[in-house]
């Protein structure tokens, strides 16, 4: 069984529609974390957050947030969990100019009075959380620092291996799919947290191992390929490796997915993080990282109409040369 | 032939190897494998706390001013004050100019004052500046006394596998994890709490007041001395004033041991005993001053004031109007000794443990269903070799569980991310493989030369990808606190399992099929 048999799309044509969009993309994420601001988890931005559930099914989300009125600071209530959990998550931000120390969970303790004060029925504290503002301005700077570091740590990689301007063929991508996803998650009101970071990081690795494949095809189809123009070469290794680009990008979305619907409230912004970064990593990898290379590689000039679809002859003397690039042995066949 | 039983004998070893570790048969049986489980999973409390250390130097700074000062008046210096503005400066100021050079000598010769600071200033004026490699040596030493302070407190609270450790990079913080805790408050309390105890005699008091107890001193503070305060037993909820020197002869150092008692009226009172050299300073102290009410001082508050009936050497009481709980604590407390400085608490989280209980049904079932889509679509897909890439994808998630279990790692919420992840590089690096041979059958070869030519091209990819992740989960790891490090341990270690199944195990299984046929002229794939 085979999805894609010997197909000939061409991708690198489509380049330019292809940055429009995610331009677009990211440019309105940038727009709403302008007005918006950086949406920080209380992991980065300190504050406190408290999980209660309720014994009592009528108790609603407005319910609890009339209950904590009293209660001083910005109070944000939501669902926690399925509704049928009954349980609400209510997160308030670090007060300004509290320092650290025994203070640090005044807030959980007025938001428990206040609860409890509002006669809503039993409840219990499912979680609690608390952040100072010491401890998140470090991770902040510790989480900056480690994407910076990876992507950096990557590129050296890729350079060595392969050459500069692939490295920033996929560099840039990784950059994109960083941008992109960030984008998603201020759309659907997902906060940073460590986790979120963590599905950052981990994309970066993600993007990268695709970009990774495709260039090594372009490598090794550059040596039978000779006379073809970059661009070609390109659009054959992407299409010789889509079936696996697509199968992995599926497979690993499915369990994703599964994480994502069964993997519980704690990890649902992780996996939310990763379900973006996969599309977009398995996108950027076809548009963005390869077409990236052949403009670097060229120096930005390079022709957008490119002939639709090589001959089938002409594809089958590449397969059965390609076969032929590294081992003396298999140079027989392709002779046979 | 001979070649490929090796490779599958290899094959049964590292499942052998990794089965022992998972399942090791000295464990006992309350406890199966050796992957333990992160609070997140199994519920409890974590706490980041700080080390105050500048406390500790301020306390070396205003000891060492004392000292000085008692060798001025000693010496009969008149003239000089001397004050501790900040934590490593002890500033002289008013030194008359005939005693200047006398001073100086003096100065230089206090031992304290000569070896840990830096002397600076003219006639007339001197700053002291602790110096830097001193400050850093008493930081250094305020955290490693508070660790194992800490260590002691947490282990009189009786929990089960409690964690005490330096964390973070600034050198000055404690991770504290204690599993099974829902309520932090008493904890909070008991650990950080300074504890130290100080017994002083009184030389004035008690005074309803500090005005009045100082009116015999027109109002001053007499030098050496300090007012301290504490709850008036005739008078409940006043306070009592007394006046004792600064520097306590016997503190927390001298005590072996403390324990909750009854006092004579069968209240609770905690009753110490001396160390040796503690029972000599305290016979000393107490012959010494037969008749004179003496102050057991605990964090700068007065707890009790008893009369020296005679000489006491090795025990005494404290004790005052105390809940059995408070005097549980206070024994808890001396018995762990004082902390060289003030904690504050950075952060705290508590997992319930519905929640941590509800993790791990979701995370299992997120991992198995995960599994299970995969599973299903490889065997449809790839036919007879998605068996294959199955029994790599199970092997690497058995090699990843031996690794975490060798390496004592612990599994958190994250980590069981990194195992879904582990699952889709595990098909990703089948899949890579599986579709080259396709190509290769395509253009002509046949099955066993296909596998052959499919593994040789995809390997140096494999590797590729590999050490682009493993760079991406390296920094991760590095920047991980806590569960995100679960998530890069699991990574790094599904990564590296994932090269051995996914190139060793998978085509040494083609191999072995392939090798049961004749001049095999098709495969399923």
């Amino acid at each position: 069984m085979q999805i894609f048999h010997n197909t000939h799309y061409d991708f690198i044509k489509w380049r330019w529609h292809a940055m429009a969009l995610s331009a677009a993309i990211i440019v309105a994420g940038i727009v709403m974390i302008a007005q918006r601001g950086l949406p920080l988890g209380i992991d980065f931005s300190g504050g406190t957050i408290v999980v209660y559930h309720f014994e009592n099914k009528t108790v609603t989300e407005d319910a609890v947030r009339k209950a904590i009125e009293s209660v001083p600071g910005e109070k944000v209530v939501q669902q926690y969990g399925k509704p049928e959990d009954h349980s609400y998550s209510i997160r308030l931000p670090q007060v300004q100019g509290r320092e650290e120390g025994f203070s640090l969970e005044e807030d959980a303790r007025k938001l428990e009075a206040a609860v409890k004060a509002a006669n809503l029925g039993a409840f219990n504290q499912i979680s609690r959380d608390v952040v100072g503002p010491a401890i998140g301005k470090d991770l902040q700077q510790k989480g900056l620092w480690a994407t910076l570091f990876s992507i950096l740590g990557i590129t050296a990689y890729i350079a060595l291996r392969f050459r500069l301007t692939f490295a920033i063929g996929a560099i840039t991508a990784t950059f994109h799919d960083i941008l992109v996803t960030l984008a998603f998650l201020v759309f659907f009101h997902y906060d940073l947290s460590l986790n979120v970071i963590a599905a950052l990081l981990t994309i970066t690795g993600y993007s990268v191992n695709d970009t990774i494949v495709i260039f090594d095809r372009v490598r090794e189809n550059q040596h039978t390929m000779r006379r073809e123009e970059l661009e070609k070469v390109v659009n054959e290794s992407v299409n010789q490796t889509l079936g696996r680009t697509l199968i992995t990008a599926g497979t690993t979305f499915l369990s994703v997915l599964a994480l994502y619907l069964f993997g519980g409230e704690v990890l649902e912004g992780f996996a939310f993080t990763m379900l973006v970064g996969i599309i977009s990593g398995t996108y950027s990898t076809i548009f963005i990282a390869a077409a990236i290379a052949i403009m670097m590689s060229r120096g930005g000039t390079g022709s957008a109409a490119a002939p639709a679809a090589a001959s089938p002859s002409a594809t089958s003397a590449g397969a059965s040369s390609r076969a032929g690039s590294r081992r003396g042995a298999a140079r027989k066949a392709s002779v046979r | 032939m001979k070649n490929l039983h090796w490779k599958l004998l290899t094959i049964l070893a590292v499942l052998a190897i990794a089965a022992w570790a998972i399942w090791p048969p000295y464990d006992t049986p309350t406890r199966r494998g050796k992957v333990s489980l992160g609070l997140d999973l199994k519920g409890g409390v974590q706490l980041v706390l700080r080390v105050k250390t500048d406390e500790a130097l301020t306390y070396t700074s205003e000891d060492a001013a004392e000292r000085l000062r008692l060798a001025l008046r000693e010496k009969n210096f008149a003239g000089p004050t001397i004050t501790v503005p900040g934590p490593t400066r002890i500033v002289v100021a008013g030194v008359p100019p005939a005693t200047d050079s006398a001073f100086r000598a003096l100065a230089d010769d206090q031992s304290a004052l000569a070896t840990q600071y830096q002397r600076s200033g003219s006639a007339g004026g001197y700053t002291f500046e602790m110096r830097p490699a001193t400050a850093q040596t008493l930081r250094t030493q305020a955290v490693e006394q508070a660790l194992e302070t800490v260590e002691r407190r947490v282990n009189a609270l009786g929990v089960a596998e409690p964690v005490v450790a330096p964390y973070g990079a600034s050198g000055d913080q404690i991770l504290v994890q204690l599993p099974g805790v829902s309520d932090p408050e008493q904890v909070k309390r008991l650990i950080g709490t300074t504890a130290l105890l100080e017994l002083k005699i009184v030389e004035s008091g008690p005074s309803p007041s500090q005005e009045a107890l100082l009116q015999q001193y027109n109002g001053q503070v007499p030098p050496e001395m300090e007012v301290v305060s504490g709850a008036d037993r005739q008078n409940p909820g006043s306070q009592s004033f007394y006046l004792v020197k600064h520097i306590a002869p016997i503190t927390g150092r001298d005590l072996s041991t403390a324990r909750a008692s009854m006092d004579e009226n069968n209240l609770p009172a905690v009753s110490f005993t001396m160390n040796r050299a503690g029972a000599v300073k305290f016979g000393k102290l107490t012959s010494d001053n037969i008749g004179k009410p003496m102050a057991v001082i605990l964090d700068r508050r007065v707890e009790t004031v008893a009369t020296i009936q005679g000489r006491i050497t090795d025990n005494g009481q404290i004790f005052g109007s105390f809940t059995s709980q408070e005097v549980a604590d206070m024994a808890t407390l001396l018995r762990s000794g004082a902390l060289p400085a003030g904690l504050t608490y950075l952060e705290e989280r508590t997992v319930g443990p519905t929640l941590g209980a509800d993790s791990i049904r979701a995370g299992v079932i997120a991992s198995l269903g995960g599994l299970a889509l995969v599973a299903v679509f490889m065997l449809v897909y790839y036919k007879l070799a998605g068996i294959n890439a199955i029994v790599s994808v199970v092997l690497n998630l058995v090699i990843l569980l031996a690794f975490m279990a060798g390496a004592g790692a612990v599994m958190t919420l994250p980590g069981v991310a990194g195992f879904i992840l582990t699952i889709g590089m595990g098909v990703d690096s089948n899949v890579l493989i599986f579709e080259r041979i396709k190509e290769e059958l395509l253009s002509g070869k046949g099955p066993r030369a296909a596998v052959q030519a499919g593994f040789d091209r995809v390997f140096w990819t494999i590797v590729d990808t590999h050490i682009a992740s493993l760079v991406a989960a390296a920094f991760l790891f590095q920047f991980g606190t806590g569960p995100i490090r679960g998530f890069a341990t699991t990574l790094v270690f599904g990564l590296l399992s994932n090269v051995f199944t996914a190139v060793f195990v998978s085509r040494t299984l083609f191999e072995f099929i392939l090798s049961r046929r004749e001049q095999p002229q098709t495969m399923s794939i």
